[in-house]
């Protein structure tokens, strides 16, 4: 069982889900934008795929954010 | 520097705080601080840094005021409407404080001017809207060395961190490289709350006088997220990107550049 905390929240998961996944099951807005860090080091775009979440990994969504004027 | 009589009492509210005192107001009435950007982020934050006493803002905007503006961008009144955003702001950063000399830079920042621009200032606030012109001062900051606020803000939603050189990563760190055209809205396509541009571009200030005084721990190494609607602040631990193009230890971004140029030379994204 993975659980991942996601902002501050404590979620649980199957065992052997994906990053990519997990973006896909949190219904990630323009998910091909995401910027994801797991236990505070980023994951590049082409591993997301590939990089699977273990026990208490830690997860962060950052979006993108253009506004300012 | 010594304070007159309507100094120390203008300034006694800070003067007051342990944190700042008459040294540390002393260090803003020496700082030097550049908003690029006189909108919803800029307009608080050259608001706040004029009332504070920051010796040098500089006010960088091409554009001129819009009524569409006013919702948020509250520097500007209804009477500025068609005025150089530069002008309105500087009218009123003047009014609120008379002791503050305000730089209006009334050009659009661009890989041409942006390093000349930057260096005559200490600290950067990065008030834009526009990816483009968030990693281009990106890439200026870091290759100049010059410490930066980040912001970006849309619908009730913003975020910001503070770079400064050789203490953590920076805004290509975290998404190291634009997004598309129009892959991502924008807050004209998706709208912004206007109390917003108050909140972050308030932080924004708040992270210049920070650094100006040396008071408490500047944004680095962390971006700050704030939803409105879920009425939630949560720090996200950010860290550097070992092959960060522009702070990584062998970057390949050795001058600024504009990503719009980019697509007209046909270079992919």
């Amino acid at each position: 069982m993975n659980e991942a905390d996601r902002g501050g929240v404590s979620k649980e998961y199957d065992d052997g889900l994906t990053v990519s996944e997990l973006i896909g099951i949190e219904k990630v807005r323009t998910p091909e934008y995401v910027s994801v860090s797991v236990n505070d080091e980023f994951v590049k775009s082409e591993a997301l795929g590939g990089t699977i979440l273990r026990d208490n990994d830690v997860v962060e969504f950052l979006y993108f954010m253009g506004g300012g004027e | 520097m010594a304070f007159s009589d309507d100094q120390l009492e203008r300034y006694s509210r800070h003067i007051i705080l342990k944190e700042i005192g008459v040294r540390g107001q002393k260090r803003i009435g020496e700082g030097r601080v550049l908003i690029v950007g006189a909108g919803g982020l800029g307009a608080p934050a050259a608001l706040y840094l004029a009332a504070a006493g920051v010796g040098v803002i500089g006010v960088a905007d091409a554009d001129a005021v819009e009524l569409s503006n006013l919702q948020r961008q509250i520097i500007h009144s209804t009477p500025d409407v068609g005025k150089p955003k530069v002008q309105s702001a500087g009218e009123k950063m003047k009014a609120i404080n008379p002791d503050v000399a305000v730089n209006e830079h009334h050009v659009f920042v661009n890989a041409g001017n942006v390093m000349e621009l930057i260096s005559g200032y200490d600290f950067v606030i990065d008030g834009t809207d526009n990816f483009s012109a968030k990693f281009l001062i990106t890439d200026a900051c870091v290759i100049a060395g010059k410490p930066f606020s980040y912001a970006g803000i849309i619908r009730f939603q913003g975020q910001l961190m503070t770079y400064v050189p050789g203490e953590g990563p920076c805004y290509r760190c975290v998404f190291v490289d634009p997004p598309p055209p129009d892959a991502v809205p924008t807050c004209s396509q998706a709208g912004v709350i206007g109390a917003m541009g108050g909140v972050i571009g308030s932080l924004q200030a708040m992270e210049a006088v920070k650094f100006i005084t040396g008071a408490g721990k500047l944004l680095t190494g962390t971006m700050l997220t704030y939803d409105a609607l879920a009425m939630k602040f949560q720090s996200v631990p950010l860290p550097k990107r070992p092959d960060c193009a522009v702070c990584g230890p062998s970057p390949s971004i050795l001058h600024p550049f504009d990503y719009a140029a980019r697509v007209c030379e046909g270079i992919a994204l």
